[in-house]
């Protein structure tokens, strides 16, 4: 093994440890599972903790988008085009059972799950989860973001 | 004025083109024909003892599967009046077959007529004969069908539409 390779390696490391601690996400929030979103986003469970505390409402400033709460069709080419705005590296985050599966909105009017219109990278079932779901979902996301092996 | 006098006046007036009155519960309901519907209308607006100056709802039913209705009429045009002055109600009722499900237009008597009918257009397929601009209202152009319709399948998939260029 060169020097390079080493290197290289603990940079990546290092790169995936300060990207998991700065998360800028962008709440897309549609639906009831909002609520939610927001109690594990304040003091009482506390987000930042996790570094996640600062969301930003421009998807060229975020990193990971939370797609909280029913998608419709006619929704699915904003949700689209917002997650098409977002600067690479990005991840995906669905948020409660409509935006992982449609949930029991088996009907006309909604996406079957978001990851029709785009790649999801941590699913968090629940209707709506609970914060403790949340908080679960967003540190299996750090691992994935540390481990770097997110396609680009 | 008394629900059973509204439903004697629209009698009087319109004779046998009222084919069927009922009442539940304090709830008058005529059925028309349907070319003596939009008549019908203008004259409880205009009548000054009817007075109903407020289209409450304008919605549809698809009787396709219902028990007991599966030979009749297919659909029913249904109008909910109500009279701000006078605080009285009245449903009225147009009955349209499957192959021939249009009705003249209300856009002329009540200006919300219009998104209603809209909504009925798209939900239910029921053209609108004379209105101003008949195209969906909640749905998107690309939707194919009509959700409302009891024979739209309740899994069909639409195909996903993508952002507009």
């Amino acid at each position: 093994m060169g020097v390079g390779a080493f290197f290289t390696s603990k940079l990546d490391e290092a790169i995936g440890w300060a990207r998991k601690y700065s998360i800028f996400q962008y709440p897309f929030v549609t639906a009831c599972c909002g609520m939610e979103y927001m109690a594990t986003a304040c003091s009482h469970y506390d987000v930042d903790r996790f570094g996640a505390g600062l969301p930003r409402f421009s998807p060229r400033q975020a990193d990971v988008l939370f797609v909280v709460g029913t998608i419709s069709h006619k929704m699915a080419p904003v949700l689209k085009r917002v997650y098409d705005q977002m600067c690479e590296p990005k991840w995906v985050v669905a948020f409660g059972v409509c935006t992982c599966t449609g949930g029991f909105y088996d009907n006309y009017a909604t996406v079957q799950g978001i990851d029709t219109i785009i790649p999801v990278d941590v699913y968090i079932p629940g209707c709506p989860p609970r914060p403790e779901s949340v908080i679960d979902g967003l540190m299996k996301l750090q691992d994935k973001i540390a481990a770097g092996t997110q396609r680009y | 004025m008394d629900g059973q006098a509204i439903l004697a006046r629209l009698r009087g007036c319109f004779g046998d083109r009222v084919t069927a009155t009922h009442d539940y519960r304090g709830d008058h309901t005529a059925v028309l024909a349907r070319e003596a519907i939009v008549p019908a209308l203008r004259f409880c607006r205009d009548e000054p003892d009817l007075a109903f100056d407020l289209l409450a709802d304008l919605t549809a039913v698809d009787y396709l599967t219902f028990p007991g209705r599966e030979d009749g009429p297919r659909f029913e045009v249904v109008y909910h009046l109500y009279s701000v002055a006078l605080n009285h109600r009245l449903r009225l009722k147009a009955q349209l077959e499957q192959d021939d499900a249009v009705v003249p237009t209300a856009t002329g008597l009540w200006p919300i007529a219009n998104w209603l009918e809209r909504e009925v257009w798209d939900m239910f397929g029921i053209r609108f004969e004379g209105h101003p601009d008949l195209r969906r209202l909640l749905l998107y152009e690309e939707f194919q069908g009509h959700p409302l319709r009891k024979d739209y399948p309740i899994t069909r998939r639409q195909p996903l539409i993508g952002p507009k260029v």
